[in-house]
């Protein structure tokens, strides 16, 4: 029998209120555990797509943050668009000229290089079109070289598999321009598999159908990234979607002024005409990281067009808006942590009255003080512990609980350890030190206690 | 075993005055003598042994237990002392209500260190009758029964001094003597000196050595001189 088996048994004495005060801490605990799991989810949800593979944004001038969210996490309402000409910019000599070959239509100067193709040799530049959706999730309309050039994970170092079919392409025989890649989550959801075909919608979730159905050729494996929850289709499908071409001229380049350039590719269907083309964001990685920032001023001198780097979009973010409210939230559960501590405290403090005559006992049996003062202090260690762990095992249970929902709107698997951050570890010594200031009182008044004052009583 | 010397103590009054209660000029117990000490309610008998423990501090005077003089030693020493070497059982038994009689004898131990020894606290219990009964709480005891355990919790740590006080007085004229012979059975077996501090004549007639309070407790001659 020692000092802690005797608290032990103090504690059992007073049942009740001690598995309230316990479940008191617990809340707390609880509290705090669902915050920092919750904070967690949402610093890695933008940490985790933070090295997003590419160096620059290019889009339509405006907010740079919503430009960031659309074309990053699909969230948002997207931005205005810039026109394919843009996209073609960034294109060395061939490559331009091949992609004017292939799509014809009206367009500036085709034989000549893209005024950025300097910065984007050796890199990429991917186009994108947003604005529909596939249910819930969002529809990018984009080139087979997104899932080809681009890579994930925290050091984009991994290629992006399909757990069943393969990328789309340009065209092909059977489905013309119209073959699409979901998203694991958009799969998982949506209920689809290869073979499957879908229509989109237009605008918002709840917009417009339109007519011409898409064949799902492939799914892709689970990245815990958002494109997970998105619906990749062919842009040139896109583009043959009812209310996705051009609807009035670009003044700023007038259509006569462009030059007519016949497509070499008759045997195809025929795609939308270059001068009908608009994007709402182009990916783009430069051949070396310091040609970033100068291809990023060139661009933003433009009237129309803007270039964002996205990761310090991302790191703005989180600074601004989102260590603060983490913060703010962590504050307030420690709050409710300290509350649970002086609960702690009155529940012991309140029964020291009728403790007095077993702590004379435990005296006149030949306890020292400090001992005393240790089964006070250990019993209120016994509670905050046990209220914690038991707090710490709920708070990860009601995470738990709520991953299937998180992962459909982060595509964040959450797991009963993954969510355990570093902070947590600062659980186990908080409570001991909460536990013994909630404590210290009660044992000093248990040091105090007279013995033969009380043995009769 | 036990000697004290011109001790004196004194209880403050609410208005300020000074009350006393003990001058014992001379008290000696050899090793494994029992002597009872008898004396008039009030007369300071709880208080001599709480002196000789050292839950109470004398206002002066020397208490020496086994050739230790405890008024000599700080709090925490009188602590060691009373934890090691004396054994107390109360009038009110004093057992604590969420402890099995088992963990209330191992309590005892608990408080002098190093000492954990399970098979004594068993034995004890065997011995003084409680053996199916080791995991009982006290609310499931009766009173004789939990005077036992006190009993028991007392010779725990081996004690050199056993000091009772009124150990028979909350129990039924039937178990009384059954406590007093257990008592007086154990010191005997184990070498112990006992002090057992009584107001029943019949208890006290059974022992050799009785000791009357006021006849050496200064403080009654000179309050009955006064009255």
């Amino acid at each position: 029998m020692n000092l802690l088996h005797i608290a032990f048994r103090n504690m059992q004495q007073r049942g009740l209120a001690s598995a309230l005060t316990m479940f008191s801490m617990s809340l707390g605990v609880a509290l705090v555990v669902v915050v920092l799991s919750v904070s967690w989810v949402v610093t890695e949800s933008f940490e985790r797509n933070s090295n997003v593979g590419y160096h620059l944004i290019v889009g339509s001038k405006g907010g740079a943050l919503q430009l960031a969210l659309n074309t990053v996490y699909y969230l948002s309402q997207p931005i205005e668009v810039i026109p394919y000409e843009d996209y073609l910019e960034l294109l060395p000599k061939e490559q331009r000229a091949a992609e004017i070959r292939r799509i014809g239509g009206r367009v500036a100067e085709p034989d000549r290089a893209g005024e950025y193709a300097g910065f984007t040799e050796g890199g990429f530049a991917i186009p994108l079109c947003l604005g529909d959706y596939l249910g819930p999730f969002r529809v990018v309309g984009t080139k087979p070289a997104f899932f080809e050039e681009l890579r994930w994970g925290r050091s984009s170092e991994n290629e992006y598999s399909f757990s069943s079919g393969r990328n789309f392409v340009d065209y092909s025989e059977e489905n013309g321009f119209f073959e699409a890649v979901l998203g694991s989550l958009v799969a998982k959801e949506m209920g689809k598999k290869v073979g499957d075909t879908f229509k989109t919608t237009h605008g918002d979730p709840e917009g417009e159908g339109h007519g011409i159905a898409f064949k799902v050729v492939g799914i892709l494996d689970s990245t815990g990234t958002p494109n997970d929850r998105a619906a990749f289709i062919n842009i040139e499908g896109f583009y043959l979607l009812e209310g996705h071409e051009r609807a009035y001229e670009d003044q700023a380049h007038p259509d006569e002024l462009k030059e007519y350039v016949e497509r070499d590719r008759a045997d195809e269907a025929e795609p939308l005409p270059l001068e009908k083309r608009d994007l709402t964001a182009v990916l783009v990685k430069v051949g070396q990281p310091l040609f970033a920032i100068a291809l990023q001023k060139r661009i933003n001198k433009q009237l129309q067009t803007q270039a964002i780097s996205p990761i310090k979009q991302i790191t703005d973010m989180l600074g601004t808006f989102v260590r603060p409210v983490q913060l703010a939230f962590l504050g307030t559960t420690i709050v409710v942590c300290i509350v649970s501590a002086i609960s702690i405290l009155v529940s012991i403090y309140n029964s020291m009255n009728e403790r007095k005559h077993d702590i004379a006992v435990m005296r006149a049996l030949g306890a020292r003080r400090d001992a005393v003062l240790m089964v006070v202090l250990l019993e209120s260690l016994l509670i905050a512990i046990g209220g914690g762990l038991l707090g710490w095992l709920g708070g990860h249970a009601l995470t738990l609980l709520a991953g299937p929902a998180v992962e459909a709107r982060t595509g964040i698997q959450i797991g009963f350890l993954n969510t355990i951050t570093q902070l947590e570890w600062y659980l186990v010594p908080g409570l001991i030190v909460l536990a013994t200031l909630a404590g210290i009182i009660p044992a000093f008044v248990a040091y105090r206690t007279n013995v033969s004052q009380n043995l009769g009583s | 075993m036990l000697n004290v010397t011109n001790l004196k103590k004194a209880f403050k009054l609410p208005d300020g005055t000074s009350l006393p209660i003990l001058h014992i000029p001379e008290f000696h117990l050899d090793a494994a003598e029992q002597a009872v000490l008898v004396g008039q309610s009030g007369g300071g008998k709880t208080t001599f042994l709480h002196c000789i423990a050292g839950i109470t501090a004398p206002d002066s005077g020397k208490v020496e237990i086994d050739s230790i003089e405890t008024t000599r030693l700080s709090e925490a020493g009188r602590d060691r002392v009373r934890a090691a070497k004396l054994g107390y059982v109360f009038q009110t038994f004093n057992l604590l209500s969420g402890f099995t009689a088992l963990e209330n004898v191992r309590l005892g131990m608990t408080f002098a260190s190093g000492r954990h020894d399970l098979k004594r606290a068993t034995d004890l219990l065997n011995r003084v009758g409680l053996g199916e009964r080791l995991h009982h709480k006290p609310g499931a005891l009766s009173v004789g029964q939990q005077q036992r355990v006190a009993v028991a919790r007392a010779l725990a740590n081996r004690p050199k001094l056993l000091l009772t006080d009124e150990p028979t007085a909350n129990i039924d004229p039937a178990n009384q003597q059954t406590i007093i012979d257990l008592i007086r059975e154990c010191c005997q077996a184990e070498g112990i000196a006992l002090l057992m501090v009584t107001h029943s004549s019949e208890v006290a007639g059974q022992f050799d050595r009785v000791e009357s309070l006021s006849d050496f407790n200064q403080v009654l001659e000179t309050a009955s001189a006064e009255a």
